[in-house]
């Protein structure tokens, strides 16, 4: 409390539990995603055991699941599908969404902004428990009697709508809808809070054009995130209704046998389609628009020179923002579109690969001749602009509806999505929490394990992925419980099992991590106040957290964030706060928009041209 | 909490205050769950099998009282401001009293469609495009929690404007609380209006 604020007695459960610390809650999130990433990871190799070895048992899943879903160490079917739905839902949601955003949202924007917290830290810590408690319904939906939700993350009706479709679709379903609505409302509440702070609660001189990357990035992850969450909302609400009330919102006609079997009929389930992907395509940029601000920031760091094309990175990624919103329906290209619309969304969605190559080149650019240093942060935001490209290129392929509909539901989608946002952004949040560990904890993580975990991490990831293109390309179908029993995909029952060793590989990989990550809070060596010699503000802060972030005054913002090898001057780096040499102490850089005495701000005032003013930078600092 | 959120800008510029901005977000979010909502009910009508029916009459009462309650929330507005804290409370009185009648009116226009066979579960399964209803119900339905929501709020407001909380010098509360009235009030016009014409063409 070395603050002249708040100096209220902090007890263990509003220290730690129920904290309105934005980097306590932004470690809240970290570590509650790692934990729900462990649950995901070993999930999915668990199901991959039975995509490799259909017919074989395995005690350890007889143990871990009894005799109910892996009868004599077989895994049922049934929750063969119910681990693949929930494996995809951890890792889209929980995982990359919360366990990102959150993390590093919560971390950077205060201190990379200059504020001394959230724009409403209560709503910052209601954000993290409802995530919590969505994060405990839906880990709860594996333990009923049912099982959980089976029917793909995506949750398509009928099997989503009709409690009796699958065993998954009863009760597991409901506990999956009400997570998801949780989860959404957590979503919102940070979301608001990260735009509100980013566009009010930035110090003295820190207008729009001196933000450092991530905080551009999260800014439009932000707003993307209230642009389609809630729509997302408005289809789940409609789900529940179906399910609950009985209406047939998205029920018709499904007969069994030649007979009806639903009274309700005159829905569309295609329409569920149309509101899930106006949601679930944004939602893969709100993945990796993250991953991609923290790479932004790793690389120009630890190449030692400005990042190439401040503007045009900015630009591009509003221009992905934007045509997000524009392509959903190239994941519906099989559900009978008309071709003319099918075409538009293929145009929009080719036309994202711009702002996307964009990004690419100048990552390539600003590590060409840099000073490069090769921390662990900097491999995993290289392998990053790596898995992006590789998994980018696919999705030239899929967003053509011609080779979509051949490709559509078969393991080179899998192959694509797991490249390009999966993998992609699981190593821009390693890059982040290499990089941000010392802000985080105030100690190092160990520099050889985390050489290992790249390594590890990144071969593996490619062996697994890679060779899914070929499966898929052979037309083996994605969600399938036992191949060996069709004989046309026998013949990929060993590449099964090569992907499968590769996938444990992998995961034994992470273990390097999580050690490494719990053990270096405790015996890691300590941490400087500016361990990569950064010039951003969060640097500038005590190495010790206090509640406020800075001691005394917040430091006021000179210029932007990558002045480094700048040949004025004698160090490598200027941080932000460092005024120009020979220029007086308090010198305001934007222009000063003068205000007639009779036009001081009313309420409306600040409301209108305060939100103006700060998005065209014109705010006097 | 909100001491926080003023420690940057007492050394600078004070800028919107933090809670109304949050409003704003919350109702852009608002905003996209109707948009959302009514492009499902466009997509959906687009593939036919639609059973066509006149929107109830109360409906149109409805929408007057949501634009005299927002004349008056104008009013109470301009009463705080300018420290007229009888005109305020009035004002503020006669919004509660017009969002009833509103919320009367919509049960009157729910019961109407009841008359005639139109319900939120369609009693034969859906057939014959009786789906309509059901969206129809859940737009109305959706918008009537938000409104209900806004009449909390108005009673708070109403209730530390008789407590001497709402004045000159105090207008945080009743600002937001004037800007949420009319943004639902602008939210059932935009219902009434793309109901009106999707129910008649």
């Amino acid at each position: 409390m070395s603050n002249d604020h708040g100096h209220h007695k902090e007890t263990f459960l509003s220290k730690y539990v129920f904290s309105m610390d934005h980097k306590m809650i932004s470690k809240q999130f970290l570590i509650t995603g790692i934990i729900m990433g462990v649950v995901g990871v070993a999930m999915s190799i668990l199901f991959r055991l039975q995509l490799a070895w259909p017919d074989s048992h395995f005690p350890i899943l007889n143990w871990l699941f009894g005799d109910k879903w892996a009868p004599e160490g077989r895994l049922d079917s049934g929750f063969y599908m119910g681990l693949v739905t929930i494996h995809g839902t951890i890792m889209v949601f929980y995982v990359l969404t919360a366990g990102l955003s959150g993390t590093f949202s919560n971390l950077l924007i205060p201190l990379q902004v200059g504020a001394r917290d959230m724009a409403s830290p209560f709503m910052n810590m209601l954000s993290y428990w409802f995530f919590f408690l969505s994060s405990v319904v839906l880990m709860s939906s594996m333990f009923v009697e049912t099982g959980p939700a089976s029917g793909g993350w995506t949750v398509y009706p009928p099997l989503s709508a009709v409690a009796e479709a699958m065993p998954g679709s009863g009760l597991g379903m409901t506990l999956w809808l009400t997570a998801i609505i949780l989860f959404i409302v957590s979503a919102l509440l940070g979301g608001i809070n990260y735009i509100a702070t980013v566009l009010n609660m930035r110090t003295k001189g820190m207008s729009m054009n001196r933000l450092p990357l991530t905080i551009w990035a999260f800014l439009l992850t932000a707003i993307l995130g209230l642009l389609s969450f809630p729509v997302l909302l408005g289809g789940g609400l409609l789900l529940m209704f179906d399910r609950l009330a009985g209406t047939s919102f998205y029920l018709s006609d499904i007969y069994m046998n030649g007979i009806g079997a639903m009274e309700q009929t005159g829905g569309s389930p295609i329409l569920y389609q149309h509101l899930f992907w106006f949601l679930g395509h944004p939602e893969v940029y709100i993945i990796i628009m993250p991953a991609l601000g923290i790479t932004s920031e790793v690389i120009a760091v630890n190449s030692r020179k400005p990042i190439f094309g401040y503007t045009a990175m900015v630009i591009s990624l509003m221009g992905i923002s934007v045509l997000s919103f524009l392509v959903w329906g190239h994941h519906m290209f099989i559900t009978g579109m008309n071709p003319l619309l099918g075409t538009v969304f293929l145009v929009m969605t080719l036309i994202i690969a711009v702002p996307s190559a964009v990004k690419t080149f100048n990552y390539l650019a600003t590590l060409w001749r840099g000073s490069i240093r090769f921390t662990n942060g900097m491999m995993f935001a290289i392998g990053l602009v790596s898995l992006f490209i590789t998994g980018g290129l696919t999705g030239i392929f899929l967003g053509n509806a011609a080779l979509d509909i051949a490709l559509h539901d078969t393991y080179f989608v899998v192959a694509h999505f797991h490249l390009v946002m999966g993998s992609s952004a699981i190593f821009g949040m390693m890059a982040g929490i290499y990089h941000w560990y010392p802000r985080m904890f105030g100690r190092m993580m160990n520099k050889t394990l985390g050489y290992v975990h790249f390594w590890l991490t990144f071969i593996s990831a490619y062996l697994v992925f890679f060779p899914m293109h070929f499966q898929g390309l052979a037309g083996v179908p994605r969600r399938y419980y036992e191949f060996n029993i069709l004989p046309e995909f026998a013949p990929w029952l060993d590449v099964n099992v090569f992907i499968t060793l590769a996938a444990i590989l992998g995961g034994i990989a992470q273990l390097v991590f999580l050690y490494n990550f719990f053990s270096s809070m405790a015996i890691g060596e300590k941490a400087v106040q500016n361990p990569w010699s950064a010039n951003t503000l969060e640097w500038t802060a005590p190495v010790e957290h206090i509640h406020g972030n800075w001691p005394g005054e917040i430091p006021t913002v000179y210029r932007w964030a990558y002045d480094y090898s700048h040949p004025d001057s004698d160090s490598d780096f200027i941080p932000q706060n460092v005024p120009d040499k020979g220029a007086p102490e308090e010198v305001s850089y934007e222009p000063v928009t003068p205000v007639a005495p009779e036009e001081k701000e009313t309420p409306e005032r600040v409301m209108f041209w305060g939100l103006l003013k700060n998005w065209l930078g014109l705010t006097k600092a | 909490m909100q001491a926080v959120a003023h420690m940057n800008t007492t050394k600078s510029e004070q800028r919107m205050h933090p809670r109304k901005f949050t409003l704003i977000l919350l109702m852009v979010g608002m905003f996209m769950l109707f948009a959302g909502l009514t492009s499902a009910l466009i997509v959906r009508r687009a593939e036919g099998n639609w059973f066509q029916f006149e929107l109830p009459v109360q409906f149109i009462y409805s929408t007057v009282m949501v634009l005299l309650s927002s004349l008056t929330m104008w009013l109470a507005y301009r009463g705080a401001k300018k420290d007229e804290l009888q005109t305020s409370r009035l004002a503020l009185l006669a919004t509660l009293i017009f969002g009833i009648g509103f919320v009367a009116y919509q049960y009157l226009g729910w019961l109407d469609l009841a008359n005639r066979g139109v319900f939120f579960v369609p009693a034969n399964g859906g057939e014959n495009g009786m789906v309509s209803g059901s969206f129809i119900i859940a737009l109305v339905g959706l918008h009537l929690a938000h409104l209900l929501g806004g009449l909390i709020f108005l009673s708070v407001v109403l209730v530390k404007s008789l407590m001497f909380q709402v004045h000159k010098k105090n207008l945080l509360s009743i600002n937001l609380c004037n800007t949420y009235w009319h943004f639902v009030g602008a939210l059932w016009i935009y219902l009434y209006t793309f109901l009106y014409f999707a129910t008649q063409f």
